[in-house]
C-alpha cells in the first residue's frame, strides 16, 4: 500500500514536471515528436526480460533523443491488480505488456487504444495478430510468442528402453510410451496431467481432438461438445491408469518439480521453459523436446505478449512510436538473443541457435498448425468456472462428461452476461 | 470555574485529535465507503451503479459463501483449543526452574516469525510424498494422506498451524495474568491444606478468567478474519481452485479477496466483508453478554 502511494506521488510529480516541460517547450507551436522531451513509462512483469527491455529502450532513445523510457517492473503476481488499480485511477502506464486472456477486457473498456495507423501485421503469426484484434480494430503489436511441446527425459527413456518421440507421433504412441515409462517401484510416472495451466494441457488436447473451448464469435462454450470432452478424457484416463500422479499429489508437488526430480518422464511445457530446464542441474543435458502428439489433428496453443498504448496516455503519439519500434524487426532480433521467441517472422534463428543441444526448431515448426488461445471479454470469469467443475472430474468425484456439461452451462451463462 | 472546565475539555479534545482524525480518515471512512459500495455494482475499471440489495440477495443464494462461512466457523471454533493449551503451558512455565527463559522463548518464537514463512515451512512438512510428517508416519507403517490437498484433512491441518502459532502469544498473556495473582491467596490455601491441583482449579483459573475472556475475544476476531495462512498454503485465484481440498480451505476473507481483486466484482466483495463485519460484531457482543456468567473480577 505504502509502495503504491509513493509510486502514485512519484507519477504525479513526473506528471507535473512533464507538464512544466510541455509548457516551456510548447511556445513554438505543436511540434509533436520534435523538441518536446518526454519520459514514457513502460510496465513489464518479467524480471528475466527486464535487461532486454532496457536495452531496447536505450536503442529507441538513440533514434528518438527526446523520448526517454522508464521500464517499470511489477512481478506477475501483482501485475494485473496494480495495472487495474492504476487504470481505474486514470494513471495507467504509457506503454505496457498485455496478454490474451486480459486483452478484450482492456480493449472494450478503452484502457488501451486501437492503433492510429494501419500496420502490416502479416509479419507476425496470424493467430497472434487475430488475438489482439477487437471489433475489427487491431491494438498494439505482438512482442513475443510461445507454443507448447513435450519435454522428455532421455535418461528415463533409455532406462525403460523406449524410443525417443518422433515428429509425427500420435496420441496412441504417447499413451504407449507413458505406460512403458511408468515405474511404480521407482515412483516414476510416464507423464503428468495437471489442472493448473490449461494452456499446456487441456486447451491443446481439446484442439487435437477436434473440439473447441469457445465458439469463434465468443458467444458459446464448447465444453459440452463430445470432441471437447474427448480432449479432456485424454488426461483423466492417464490419471486413472496411474501414468500420471493424481490431483492431490500434483497439488503438493507441482509436475515441473517432479519432472526436475526425474519422477515424471514427459512434461508438456512451453517454449518459455527453455531457460528453466537448461539452467536446472538435473534436467541440464538430460532432456529434449518433441512436438505435441497428433490426435484427430495436429494442434498446439499459440500465445504471445503484446505491447499496448495506454488509452489515457498523455503522450500517445510517442508511445505509439515506441510500440512500433518494439514490434519491428531490429527490436525482435535484440529480443531473440535472450528469449522469449520474438513474434516477428524470420527473426527467431538467434533464439533457436542459443541452445543447439535442444531441438528448439520444434516450437517454430508447430506455428504452422497452431490454434489461438481461447479468450472472450471476461475470460477470468469462466476460467474460474473451468476449475470449479473440472476439479471434480480430475479428482474422480464426477465423470468427465457430467462435469464438462455442467461447466458448459455455467460458461454459457457467464458469456451471455458479457 | 465553568470556563476552566471548558478550556480543559478543549485541550483534551486537542490531544486526542491526531489519533481520532487518523482513525476517522483511515478506518471509519473506508468502512462507511465499503458499506456504500456493497449496494453497488462495479465496472472492471471503476465507475459504479446503485443496485440496491442485489449483492446481498446474491450472497444469500451463493453456495460458495455458505461453504466459506462453514470453514471459517469451524476454523474459529477449533482454534479456541489454543486457549486451554496456553493456560496449561503458562502454568508449567510459571515457576522457578532451570532454563525457563529458553522455554518461554521457544513458545513465543512462532509469534514473531513471519506468517508467510511459517506457512511455507508447514507446507513442506505436510507434503504427501516428501514431507517430514509422512516420513515419520511411514516409519511406524502408516501411509499418511496429502494433508493439505485431501478434503478430509485440509481444514484440520490448517487448525494445527493456527493453534501452533497462537499458543505462544496467548501463553504470554496468561503468564502475565498469573503473575498478577497475589501470592497471599496461595499461601492461605496452602495453610488450609489445598494441594497444587486444587489451588490451580480454585484460585488460578477463576482469577485468570478476565484474561481468558480477553484472549477468547481477540482470537475469535482474529480467526474469523483468517487469510494469510490460506493464501500461502493454498494460493489464491485459479491456482487455489485447482486444489481438490479448496472447498474445505476457502475462508470468508479469501472469498472476499477473490471477488474484489481477482474477478473484479468489487461491489459483491464489499457485501461479503460487510457480512463478516456484522458477524464479528454479533459474536463479540454475545461474548460480552456471556462473560457475566463465567468471568470473575477479583
Amino acid at each position: 500500500m505504502r509502495m503504491r502511494g509513493t509510486t502514485r506521488i512519484g507519477t504525479a510529480l513526473l506528471g507535473v514536471v512533464a507538464l512544466a516541460l510541455t509548457a516551456a517547450c510548447s511556445g513554438g507551436g505543436d511540434d509533436e515528436s520534435g523538441n518536446e522531451k518526454v519520459t514514457l513509462s513502460y510496465a513489464v512483469w518479467d524480471q528475466n526480460q527486464k535487461p532486454a527491455m532496457e536495452s531496447l529502450a536505450a536503442e529507441f532513445t538513440k533514434t528518438h533523443p527526446n523520448i526517454a523510457i522508464d521500464v517499470q517492473l511489477t512481478p506477475w503476481e501483482g501485475y494485473w491488480t496494480k495495472l487495474k488499480a492504476a487504470a481505474t485511477g486514470g494513471a495507467a502506464p504509457d506503454v505496457f505488456w498485455m496478454n490474451g486472456p486480459n486483452f478484450q477486457l482492456y480493449a472494450s473498456n478503452g484502457v488501451i487504444s486501437p492503433n492510429p495507423e494501419q500496420v502490416d501485421t502479416s509479419v507476425y503469426p496470424k493467430a497472434l495478430a487475430d488475438l489482439y484484434t477487437f471489433e475489427g480494430k487491431s491494438y498494439g503489436l505482438p512482442k513475443d510468442m510461445d507454443t507448447v511441446g513435450v519435454w522428455y527425459n532421455k535418461t528415463l527413456f533409455d532406462a525403460a528402453k523406449v524410443a525417443y518421440p518422433k515428429d509425427d507421433w500420435t496420441w496412441a504412441d504417447f499413451q504407449a510410451a507413458a505406460a512403458k515409462l511408468t515405474d511404480p517401484a521407482k515412483g516414476v510416472f510416464g507423464t503428468a496431467a495437471p489442472l493448473s495451466s490449461f494452456q499446456e494441457y487441456q486447451y491443446d488436447t481439446i484442439a487435437q481432438a477436434g473440439g473447441y473451448v469457445i465458439s469463434p464469435d465468443g458467444k458459446t462454450s464448447g465444453y459440452a461438445d463430445p470432441k471437447t470432452i474427448a480432449g479432456l478424457k485424454f488426461w483423466t484416463d492417464l490419471i486413472a491408469g496411474k501414468q500420471s500422479p493424481d490431483l492431490k499429489t500434483m497439488t503438493d508437488t507441482t509436475p515441473i518439480q517432479l519432472f526436475e526430480a526425474g519422477k515424471v518422464a514427459m512434461y508438456w511445457g512451453g517454449s518459455w521453459n527453455v531457460s528453466e530446464f537448461s539452467g536446472n542441474d538435473y534436467t541440464k543435458g538430460k532432456i529434449d523436446v518433441a512436438p505435441l502428439p497428433r490426435g484427430e489433428k495436429q494442434a498446439t496453443i499459440i500465445h504471445g505478449v503484446s505491447n499496448q498504448v495506454g488509452g489515457k496516455s498523455e503522450h500517445s503519439k510517442q508511445a505509439w512510436e515506441f510500440v512500433k519500434f518494439l514490434g519491428s524487426q531490429p527490436a525482435a532480433e535484440i529480443l531473440g538473443k535472450t528469449g522469449p521467441i520474438p513474434a516477428y517472422n524470420g527473426t527467431q534463428t538467434a533464439w533457436v541457435a542459443a541452445h543447439p543441444e535442444l531441438k528448439l526448431q520444434t516450437f517454430l515448426d508447430e506455428v504452422a498448425y497452431a490454434v489461438p488461445y481461447p479468450v472472450s471479454k471476461n475470460t477470468a470469469a469462466w476460467n474460474e468456472a473451468e476449475l470449479t467443475h473440472l476439479t471434480k472430474a480430475w479428482s474422480g468425484e464426477q465423470p468427465v462428461d457430467a462435469a464438462a456439461t455442467a461447466l458448459a452451462a455455467d460458461m454459457n451463462a457467464l458469456l451471455a452476461k458479457e | 470555574m465553568q470556563r476552566h472546565r471548558v478550556t480543559e475539555a478543549l485541550w483534551g479534545y486537542a490531544f486526542i485529535a491526531p489519533t481520532a482524525l487518523g482513525l476517522a480518515v483511515f478506518y471509519l471512512w473506508p468502512v462507511l465507503q465499503t458499506a456504500y459500495y456493497s449496494f453497488t455494482e462495479w465496472g472492471a475499471f471503476g465507475g459504479h451503479t446503485w443496485t440496491g440489495t442485489d449483492n446481498y440477495v446474491r450472497l444469500i443464494h451463493d453456495p460458495e459463501v455458505g461453504r466459506a462461512l462453514v470453514n471459517t466457523f469451524a476454523y474459529t471454533f477449533l482454534g479456541l483449543l489454543s486457549i486451554p493449551l496456553a493456560i496449561v503451558f503458562a502454568a508449567l512455565l510459571n515457576r522457578k526452574m532451570r532454563g525457563v527463559g529458553i522455554y518461554r522463548t521457544f513458545f513465543f518464537l512462532p509469534v514473531v516469525t513471519m506468517p508467510v514463512a511459517v506457512a511455507m515451512v508447514w507446507r513442506w512438512l505436510y507434503n504427501g510424498d516428501y514431507g517430514l510428517i509422512n516420513y515419520v508416519l511411514s516409519l511406524v507403517g502408516i501411509d499418511g494422506p496429502n494433508w493439505i490437498a485431501d478434503p478430509d484433512t485440509a481444514l484440520y491441518a490448517l487448525v494445527v498451524i493456527g493453534v501452533w502459532t497462537s499458543v505462544g502469544y496467548n501463553l504470554i498473556i496468561f503468564l502475565a495474568g498469573m503473575q498478577a495473582i497475589p501470592a497471599d491467596y496461595y499461601e492461605a490455601a496452602e495453610l488450609d491444606g489445598a494441594g497444587p491441583l486444587r489451588q490451580f482449579l480454585r484460585i488460578t483459573l477463576p482469577l485468570l478468567s478476565p484474561t481468558a475472556f480477553f484472549v477468547s475475544v481477540v482470537s475469535v476476531i482474529g480467526s474469523l478474519q483468517l487469510f494469510d495462512l490460506v493464501f500461502i498454503i493454498a494460493g489464491s485465484g485459479n491456482a487455489a481452485r485447482a486444489n481438490p481440498a479448496y472447498p474445505r480451505l476457502e475462508t470468508v476473507v479469501q472469498l472476499f479477496y477473490d471477488r474484489a481483486f481477482v474477478t473484479n466484482d468489487r461491489g459483491y466483495g464489499a457485501a461479503i466483508v460487510i457480512m463478516l463485519l456484522l458477524i464479528i460484531t454479533v459474536l463479540t457482543a454475545l461474548q460480552f453478554r456471556l462473560q457475566r456468567k463465567w468471568v470473575h473480577y477479583a
